[in-house]
């Protein structure tokens, strides 16, 4: 026992103190912390506004175009090739031109812009001529355009949860596909950046010959063993510096910068990606400044409705217990070649279940109850990413620990078959290992 | 000191070995003797509870062998290295630490050995700055910092310069002279004559000799006597009988060196009275056989049955 602290405090040791864990410790927060900065930041230089020209040979449609916080709309009272070359000399954004039509009403706009024009832009001009055309072709019919509006209704789906003791609570789609996917990414980088690491040291210890010296003095098991739990601190050391360093930075940024802001800058970053998820609110310019403070509670509530104690505590369980699963194995693929290049055909079958769940996060978020979902968080292989993406959405309970329960079964069996690799592995020098050999290893004393 | 009973063992496809039994007296140093692939690894490897064998015991001063004795044994492996990237030092307090030593023993007898080894102002540095022989020099101390009962070398001087051969020959025999028991697996003939009491041979999985080197040497010797005489013009055959044969006769400084195998049953004192009556002899010995022939002339009789 006390020889595995022994080898836990050399494998941490002598992997903290590297200078590339320091780096990546001191990078990661910045690279995660830019991600709520930047676009708070950018959000406060495109105060500039854009101007697009409008020449509407209808004349229907120019007064109608409202200006907005980014754009202002100006008619132009010349013709299309006038305005063109006049135009390319103007520092305008854009060109917008609605020629006449002879019979139907007019449904064609062109956009001239001296660059690729944003998709807001394309589908506000769109929203408005559709409005303007809708309400020409309803006044043709003899419906009163304030007749429609008041049919018109505005529908608002809260969707509450219900949990099995009659507890109310509102919940928050977008919130939990963000966090979902957030979350699944996250462990599956931690699970293979150090579930790597311990393969390398394997192999780091074979081919330089010291594995010999150690195995005569400590069990090869207590060896892997030790080593496994020591880039699991490790891990946990680079996680949790992120943690901390990544909310200083972001404290630190909206106290210099944002002042006063009610919206730290998370909840902003929501309030930015709810917008794609809106679109239709977004088009409704006449409503869109009153929704947008209810969007604001909204979020505020939703980024408060998440539980982080249990997103925490999950990541930390499926994290570890995740790494533990693969670090066993890897330990054994790393035991078992001569180099890292050797690794390959050994490490496609034990890494293709966690690119898998990677790659099936879209589907599972959109259906994290289904039966896909399901099945993939019991299966070890996949259950640390793909719960961590259901979690954000509610996992009943049994649920959780059955998946739990599965993934320390697995690892404790993993870890049980990896010794016996890993213990015939670091021995064999110098030969090119097949999957029967390795079959035949499992058998020996 | 140590003996192993019945050691046998599998591996898929081949047996790597066969009922093996070795003793190794206290205090002796033990001579593993074989060719490449004979076993000899893997025997040591259980010896250091690295490897179970299938069948057999070991035993330590009369006890089984328990994994708390891996304490007192140091081995030095064939494939031997260190980590590249450690500190010199540090490294080396960690594997004593290993071995049980606690820190501040470790730092202190570690630094008496580089001490005496001349590398104490690598201390400091790291490995892969090291030449080669000073990363021996290192594995070696690590080997035997701890001070075991048991040493185990395998091929310990493979790679070393004819000098670092020296002081690690002078040196085993040192802990030995203290009271260790050395185990030592080589091919090189010349240091077992030169460092080994007693051996086993192993070829293909089987022990086939073993014993004192000075009972085996004994046991194998043809009868052959070197008679050393001032060189004359007569050839020594016309002297000695038919079935008395040279071997070989080599003339250095005017004296004349000839090996004679004599037959079954004939006493040197005869021999020596035919030459004495017409040479001026000056040295007259029986030629023992070296290692090198008993281990040659074993494992190709081994090779010869099997055929």
């Amino acid at each position: 026992m006390n020889k595995i602290s022994i080898i836990i405090k050399r494998e941490y040791l002598s992997r903290v103190r590297k200078k590339s864990f320091i780096i990546m410790t001191l990078l990661g927060p910045v690279l995660m912390a830019s991600i709520w900065v930047i676009p708070l930041y950018l959000a406060s230089l495109s105060d500039e506004k854009k101007t697009i020209e409008v020449v509407d040979e209808t004349g229907i449609f120019a007064p109608k175009f409202k200006n907005t916080k980014e754009f202002t709309f100006v008619p132009v009272e010349v013709d299309i090739q006038t305005a063109k070359s006049n135009f390319y000399l103007s520092g305008d954004y854009a060109l917008l031109y609605i020629p006449q039509t002879q019979l139907s009403l007019p449904t064609t706009g062109t956009l001239y812009s001296k660059h690729q024009p944003s998709l807001d832009v394309k589908s506000y001009i769109r929203e408005v001529m559709k409005k303007e055309v809708e309400r020409m072709k309803l006044e043709a019919s003899g419906l009163q355009p304030d007749l429609l509006k008041s049919i018109k209704t505005g529908i608002k789906i809260n969707t509450i949860k219900i949990d099995d003791k009659g507890n109310e609570e509102k919940s928050f789609t977008e919130i939990s596909m963000v966090l979902g996917i957030f979350s699944g990414i996250i462990i599956y980088m931690f699970i293979f950046m150090f579930a790597a690491q311990v393969m390398r040291g394997v192999i780091e210890e074979k081919t330089s010959r010291i594995v010999e010296i150690i195995v005569s003095s400590v069990r090869p098991f207590q060896l892997m063993m030790g080593k496994i739990i020591g880039v699991a601190l490790v891990g946990l050391t680079q996680f949790l510096l992120w943690v901390f360093l990544t909310l200083v930075i972001v404290t630190g940024f909206q106290l210099s910068f944002a002042g006063g802001e009610t919206l730290t800058g998370q909840e902003k970053l929501y309030v930015e990606s709810s917008k794609l998820y809106n679109e239709d609110q977004l088009s409704e310019f006449s409503e869109k400044l009153n929704q947008e403070d209810d969007l604001n509670i909204q979020l505020l509530e939703a980024v408060r409705s998440v539980n982080y104690a249990e997103m925490i505590g999950a990541f930390l369980f499926f994290f570890l217990a995740g790494y533990l699963l693969y670090a066993a194995l890897f330990a054994a693929i790393g035991s078992a070649v001569d180099s890292e290049a050797d690794t390959q055909q050994f490490m496609l079958p034990i890494t293709i279940p966690l690119i898998l769940s990677l790659v099936m996060s879209q589907y599972i978020i959109t259906n994290p109850d289904g039966p896909v979902a399901f099945w993939l968080s019991m299966i070890p292989f996949t259950s640390p990413v793909i719960m961590m993406m259901r979690i954000p959405f509610g996992v009943p309970y049994y649920q959780l620990i059955a998946s739990m329960a599965i993934l320390i079964l697995a690892f404790l069996g993993a870890t049980w078959l990896a010794g016996k690799i890993y213990r015939t592995g670091i021995l064999m020098y110098g030969k090119k290992v097949s999957y029967r050999e390795i079959w035949k290893w499992l058998k020996y004393n | 000191m140590l003996e192993a009973r019945h050691i046998t063992k599998q591996f898929s496809g081949h047996l790597a070995l066969k009922d093996v039994d070795i003793e190794v007296p206290a205090g002796s140093v033990f001579g593993l003797l074989g060719p490449n692939g004979a076993g000899k690894t893997t025997l040591i490897r259980i010896i250091n509870r690295i490897t179970a064998p299938d069948k057999g015991e070991l035993f330590l001063n009369g006890h089984p062998l328990s994994q708390d004795d891996v304490l007192k044994i140091g081995y030095l492996p064939e494939e031997r290295g260190l980590y590249k990237k450690m500190k010199v030092g540090e490294q080396a307090v960690y594997l004593a630490q290993l071995k049980g030593m606690n820190k501040t023993d470790a730092n202190k007898r570690l630094k008496e050995w580089f001490e005496k080894f001349d590398i104490l102002p690598w201390w400091n540095r790291k490995v892969e700055e090291l030449s080669k022989g000073m990363q021996q020099k290192i594995q070696f101390i690590v080997t035997v910092m701890h001070r075991p009962q048991l040493l185990i070398f395998d091929e310990p001087f493979s790679g070393f310069d004819p000098i670092n051969v020296n002081l690690l020959k002078d040196e085993i025999l040192n802990l030995r002279d203290q009271g260790a028991t050395v185990i030592f697996s080589t091919h090189n003939m010349a240091s077992v004559e030169e460092l080994c009491d007693h051996i086993a041979l192993i070829d293909h999985a089987e022990k086939i000799l073993d014993g004192k080197v000075a009972d085996i040497k004994e046991a194998f010797k043809e009868n052959v006597w070197e008679v050393v005489y001032m060189s004359s013009v007569t050839p020594i055959e016309k002297v000695i009988p038919r079935d008395f044969s040279v071997i070989r006769s080599i003339a250095v400084n005017g004296h004349t060196q000839t090996r004679i195998a004599l037959p079954k049953g004939a006493s040197p004192n005869q021999l020596l009275k035919w030459v004495i009556a017409e040479f001026e002899v000056t040295g007259f010995t029986e030629v023992l056989p070296t290692m090198n022939d008993i281990f040659i002339s074993q494992v190709n009789r081994k090779k010869n049955r099997h055929e």
